[in-house]
């Protein structure tokens, strides 16, 4: 489903990923590990094709279509979401009045499904909202939207573990049911817990340093951490 | 005591505004002939109808308490459907109550500068609206003053009383006639809110794109009492400038500003808000929300005064640009001329942040329709509190805006 082939992107003329190989198939979910900086979030931004965000080697295919050359617009019409880890505030747009647009489900249903209380529809988007909120909206986006390829970045920070556990076990219902496929980013291995992650990869300064079975790869990183898998750069 | 007046009027008469372009008055006429009266407002010609019902009049009357129609200088309709409300051309009131002329330039300087100066000695009619102690008008009264002749000078004074306990909404609507290219507006009114009245005023203009208009307003808050001034303009003007000021003189009385502003063409707005709170436990509130787009200049000011240590005040302005030529300019200012006045103010200007964009971009909204949908967010009359009977006039136009874009 999506071919990220050789990608090289700059921010402000900086490299920040070198030459990634991705291959992600329908139905599989995928998880990228890695530290602070190493270039998740810009993997997650150049996916949905935010223009800062330069491509300057390598392509991004997804549904045998090059996404390289297509807008941000155009690539969220073929089924590509991004939760965002911080989504941005928006003075005047209305929780409600934006998930109203997003689907014809009832936007009470869907807040439900992500434990958000109804009052947070008359709320302008973000504004005021704790960290909690914005994960849940961003899933709760998700839910309304129904994308054929979900990204999901840091969901589980700023989140506490009962929620995550709540959250967590919706989202993986909602890959289920509608044979979404999902790249999720975090730091931490917890969300291994709820989502059945078919397989990881590590991030290492703008690299992929490994890939492979998601519980083994969390294993290695919680005993040894991330400066140990930089030792296979090296490699 | 009206000499004194007209004498100070005469000094001020060339005396420049403090702020805006000065505009030579010699240039507009004030000769224009009489129009005769009608008996409803359905009796307006079809065109004229749809002019009022665009600022905010209800032509068939059934929301309202009472009415006023101001064509050029002919007041040609004035009805009350409520005991106890007086709706009535302001020249009949002088002469109907001689009491009138102690509220006659107590709340705007008469020698302000040449505009006030004009009201006064070349004055042409206005309204005069006062609610009896004790009277709650339930619907607003609506107030239409429009002109619709060529290079006219339309030089009103109005006087809105609520007396003792009295409550009182009011919808003033301000325009000119499509095929009109000039003429100028000078529009004094003056508020007496006395103890434990209420006044809700919300004035919607829209002029022509060579229209110059310079309102007049002061309003004097009795203890317990409340003003709320709310401005709407979103129409091009080629200059409007005022500055209108509450003085919260009694104890615990309230002012509360809200403005919409949505500058198109080249016009120039400089709209201010100010309020000097005199007496302990006054209070005031500002909300401003401005959008600049075409070649457009807004200047949205904003003054607190606190003359009393136990008052408290908020101001608050957000200017939104969508042209790279269109300029706002947010001037909030904060006087505290006593030791522990609480007065406060916060301020943003900008264009829209490209990451907003591009967020509602990710959710398969094209740039146009994010903007839009930014656009009628930050002109959303409930997010300024605007009376619900404007709610739905005021997303009416932002609709029409956005369909523009």
């Amino acid at each position: 489903m999506l071919q990220i082939q050789d990608l090289s992107v700059s921010v402000d003329g900086r490299e920040i990923l070198k030459n990634i190989n991705l291959h992600i198939k329908k139905g599989e979910r995928h998880v990228i590990f890695g530290p602070n900086a190493s270039g998740k979030t810009t993997l997650a931004m150049t996916l949905i094709g935010i223009p800062t965000y330069k491509v300057t080697s390598g392509r991004i295919v997804f549904e045998d279509k090059d996404l390289t050359k297509l807008s941000i617009v155009e690539r969220a019409r073929l089924g590509i979401f991004l939760a965002f880890q911080n989504p941005p505030q928006i003075r005047g747009v209305k929780v409600g009045s934006l998930i109203q647009l997003l689907t014809k489900e009832k936007a009470e249903s869907i807040l439900q499904r992500v434990y958000l209380d109804e009052n947070i529809l008359t709320r302008e988007l973000g504004v005021g909202f704790s960290g909690g909120e914005k994960k849940r909206l961003e899933i709760a986006q998700t839910f309304a939207i129904k994308p054929k390829l979900l990204i999901l970045d840091e969901i589980d920070s700023g989140v506490d573990i009962e929620s995550l556990r709540l959250i967590g076990s919706q989202i993986n219902k909602f890959l289920k049911q509608n044979k979404v496929t999902l790249l999720a980013i975090t730091h931490y291995g917890y969300i291994l817990d709820y989502l059945d992650a078919t397989k990881a990869h590590v991030m290492i300064k703008g690299r992929i340093a490994c890939s492979g079975n998601p519980k083994k790869i969390w294993k290695q990183i919680a005993k040894r951490g991330y400066k140990w898998c930089e030792e296979c750069l090296k490699r | 005591m009206l000499e004194e007046i007209k004498k100070k009027a005469k000094k001020a008469k060339d005396k420049p505004a403090s702020f805006g372009p000065d505009i030579n008055l010699k240039k507009f006429s004030l000769a224009t002939k009489p129009m005769e009266k009608i008996s409803k407002l359905s009796e307006l010609s079809k065109e004229r109808q749809k002019d009022a019902s665009n600022i905010g009049i209800d032509v068939k009357e059934k929301q309202r308490s009472g009415s006023f129609f101001q064509l050029n200088h002919s007041v040609i309709y004035e009805r009350t459907k409520q005991e106890g409300l007086e709706v009535m051309s302001v020249t009949e009131a002088l002469k109907k109550y001689s009491w009138l002329k102690d509220y006659w330039w107590k709340a705007v300087a008469v020698d302000s500068d040449k505009y006030t100066a004009q009201a006064e000695l070349k004055q042409t009619k206005g309204y005069f609206i006062r609610v009896l102690p004790g009277v709650k008008v339930r619907l607003p009264v609506q107030a239409c003053l429009f002109m619709s002749q060529e290079g006219l000078a339309q030089n009103v004074h109005n006087i809105i009383i609520a007396e003792e306990g009295a409550e009182l909404q009011i919808i003033t609507g301000c325009a000119v006639a499509s095929h009109l290219a000039k003429g100028l507006h000078i529009g004094v009114s003056e508020f007496f809110v006395k103890k434990n009245a209420t006044i809700v005023f919300s004035m919607i203009h829209a002029w022509g794109p060579e229209v110059d208009v310079r309102p007049r307003t002061g309003a004097i808050v009795g203890e317990n009492g409340t003003f709320v001034n709310n401005y709407i303009c979103f129409k091009p003007v080629k200059s409007l400038q005022m500055y209108p000021t509450a003085y919260c003189i009694g104890k615990n009385s309230k002012a509360r500003y809200h403005t919409l502003l949505y500058g198109t063409k080249l016009s120039y707005l400089d709209v201010g808000s100010r309020a000097v709170l005199k007496t302990k436990e006054s209070r005031a509130e500002i909300t401003a929300r401005v959008v600049a787009t075409d070649g457009s200049q807004i200047i949205s000011r904003g003054h607190l005064v606190g003359e009393h240590k136990d008052v408290k005040a908020h101001l608050e302005c957000r200017g939104l640009l969508l042209s790279e030529k269109a300029k706002i300019h947010a001037i909030p200012e904060l006087e505290g001329k006593v030791e522990g006045c609480d007065l406060s103010h916060e301020a943003a200007v900008g264009k829209i942040r490209e990451e907003e964009l591009w967020y509602l971009m990710s959710r398969g909204f094209t740039e146009q329709e994010a903007t839009s949908m930014i656009v009628r967010g930050f002109l959303d009359p409930e997010i300024i509190g605007l009376p619900p009977i404007l709610k739905m006039q005021i997303k009416k136009v932002v609709e029409s805006i956005i369909k523009g874009f």
